[in-house]
């Protein structure tokens, strides 16, 4: 891989040719958290955030869209035109990176491919830049601390410069826009970035074991750790909606008042909602609130590693700063394993 | 540097894209539940269409939305598309409020359908129970069409009442037909006209034996359904890998997307809606 580096003070020349690439999108503050979010001036964008309240999943996934239009004559039309706007994402998470990844798998290299999804990703590029973690950051755990593909660019912080991977063609195409900003680093720049690199993994304070979670949960299928959650889950979805690589979604057919014109709205849903399951004629095979928590934790964790080989979890804490009830996949985790007795006694979420 | 869009493919290729068809004639089968065939607008299209035997398609209609039907016509059976329908909700309700000759929108087929290569070369034995014809029959004419690839094919079929049996005169008439077993029963007979079995469908049972070495047990019914025929086949010594059953879930994208027919850790539009009984009993939700 093109590896280079680029001095700080060049940063603000460097996204001034951002937009030749499309619209840019980058982590802003907005309450007392962070969205990704078009920028209306350039010291608005935050390079040190935590992470963003919805991750990138939101411009590739929107929560709602129009698949087709449709006329009684004319039939579906698509609308894949408005799904091939250039955009950029600037400042993206490594975790975030590869939850796109995972993404790409279920819709873009599957057996059928989302010809939506996929006019979004080719059409989007993705500048990466390196985090600190906080307390709910779970990446050195999913090892989504890294990532080597998916990314157009990636910086990480080595003092006064930015070591820049340069991921692909039109990462390149960037660096030689912005006039060669960006110089050939050093041994010693190396030094500094695995010096730090290492002092970053350290630094987590949060952890998972993942290698034996499948069979431990093909073994407590039946735990009552389920039904506990299930008397605690709200059923709201929050978690779902906040997740990297939640991607369920909803059709409906919405109609123009008196005639037969109208839209194919795709638009997100959530496993955890009493409907998800819900077929004609009224039978519900996930009725039962414990039942959709448990299916959730099983998709993701289970399911996932059986079919993509590891699981469709990231890391990135999303989910336990989003649960009104305070569910935290460390203690629900801890408690399938046995390390932990009753979800609710543990404070380690909230502390 | 001029920026272009990368486009993905040509629209033909969108798996979402419904393709229009015209409802060439209903057949009022029972109450509830019709038989709508179809043919495609788009000639090549009726050329390129292909499935396998327990496949299904999103069915569209105009201003409504989609609904995931099982395909009742054989592969075999060339240019019109057959769904056996019951109205059960929105999408269905809509459609039977159309008449012959609207245009409803068809993509697919989805799932992985019999595996019939490996069915190839034994006895088949399929079981219906009730609605469950309507994915089988797409089975029962690949088999009869492809009579030369089988052993002894056997029908058995239970309903209701006569009033309640789909394709009952087309069963009724493959019940002349030689080297064919169709047993076809019913729970009870208000008409008194019946000159079938009357008794319930594992009472079949009885009447054939079976070699389990060499028969695949398709079958598809409701829960009571399996309940019972699924016992009386492992009393047989049927290899758990060799009964096969369809799995009737909210198929909305059937294409592994959408997440709504999730079953365990599997989704039924692509994994399924054909899984063994082996499948079954090792999927979490399924009991």
């Amino acid at each position: 891989m093109k590896i280079l580096k680029m001095a700080k003070e060049n940063l603000d020349f460097f996204v001034s040719v951002l937009p030749a690439f499309g619209e840019v999108y980058a982590p802003l503050e907005r309450g007392k958290g962070y969205v990704f979010e078009r920028p209306s001036k350039w010291s608005d964008v935050r390079l040190k955030y935590t992470r963003t309240l919805l991750p990138p999943k939101k411009l590739m996934l929107p929560p709602r869209e129009t698949t087709f239009v449709f006329d009684p004559d004319k039939g579906y039309q698509d609308r894949l035109e408005e799904a091939s706007k250039p955009m950029v994402l600037f400042g993206v998470h490594s975790y975030d990176i590869f939850g796109l990844n995972i993404l790409d798998r279920v819709f873009a290299q599957s057996k059928y491919t989302d010809p939506y999804y996929i006019a979004r990703r080719k059409n989007t590029a993705v500048v990466g830049i390196d985090f600190e973690p906080d307390d709910k950051h779970l990446a050195s755990s999913l090892n989504t601390d890294f990532v080597d593909s998916g990314f157009d660019l990636f910086l990480s912080d080595i003092g006064d410069h930015y070591l820049v991977l340069v991921g692909t063609s039109r990462g390149d195409d960037m660096v030689v826009m912005s006039n060669c900003l960006m110089t050939r680093p050093t041994g010693a720049d190396f030094e500094e970035y695995k010096r730090r690199s290492m002092q970053r993994r350290a630094s987590y304070k949060a952890h998972l074991v993942m290698e034996d979670l499948p069979e431990i949960l093909e073994m407590e299928y039946h735990s009552k750790v389920w039904d506990e959650m299930g008397e605690r889950c709200l059923s709201c979805g929050s978690c779902s909606m906040v997740c990297p690589t939640c991607y369920c979604f909803d059709i409906n057919d919405e109609v123009q008042l008196g005639s037969r014109k109208g839209e194919r709205i795709r638009s997100w849903d959530s496993c955890l909602l009493k409907t998800h399951a819900l077929v004609a004629g009224g039978e519900n095979f996930r009725g039962a609130r414990s039942s959709r928590v448990k299916f959730r934790y099983y998709h993701k964790q289970r399911g996932f590693v059986a079919e993509y080989g590891r699981p469709s979890c990231v890391g990135c804490g999303r989910c336990v700063e989003a649960c009104p009830v305070q569910i935290n996949i460390i203690t629900v985790i801890e408690s399938i394993r046995g390390e932990h007795h009753g979800i609710a006694s543990s404070a380690r979420a909230s502390s | 540097m001029e920026l272009q869009a990368v486009h993905a493919r040509p629209p033909e290729d969108n798996p979402y894209l419904p393709h229009m068809a015209r409802i060439v004639r209903i057949h009022r089968m029972v109450p509830d539940n019709y038989l709508f065939q179809l043919r495609f607008a788009d000639d090549a299209m009726v050329q390129k269409w292909e499935h396998r035997p327990g496949q299904f398609v999103e069915l569209s209609v105009i201003g409504t939305g989609e609904a995931p039907i099982s395909i009742s016509s054989s592969p075999t059976r060339k240019g019109i598309l057959e769904l056996c329908i019951r109205r059960a909700g929105r999408v269905t309700s809509a459609l039977y409020r159309l008449p012959t000759n609207s245009m409803v929108g068809i993509r697919g087929p989805y799932g992985n359908g019999f595996p019939v290569e490996d069915m190839a070369g034994n006895d088949l034995l399929i079981i219906a129970g009730g609605l469950g014809m309507a994915p089988l029959r797409s089975l029962l004419w690949y088999a009869l069409d492809h009579r030369e690839k089988f052993g002894t094919v056997t029908l058995m079929y239970g309903a209701k009442s006569p009033a309640d049996m789909l394709f009952r005169e087309e069963l009724l008439s493959l019940a002349e037909v030689e080297d064919f077993n169709c047993l076809l029963t019913v729970d009870r007979d208000p008409t008194g006209t019946w000159k079938q079995n009357v008794g319930l469908l594992p009472s079949l049972f009885q009447k054939m034996t079976f070699d389990p070495s060499r028969t695949y047990a398709a079958v598809v019914g409701p829960p009571i359904v399996y309940k019972f025929v699924l016992a009386e086949l492992l009393k047989l010594n049927f290899r758990k890998d060799r009964i096969l059953m369809s799995l009737e879930r909210r198929m909305k994208c059937g294409v592994g997307k959408c997440g709504h027919c999730s079953v365990g850790y599997k989704y039924t539009c692509i994994h399924g809606p054909v899984f063994t009984y082996w499948d079954a009993i090792n999927l979490p939700e399924i009991v």
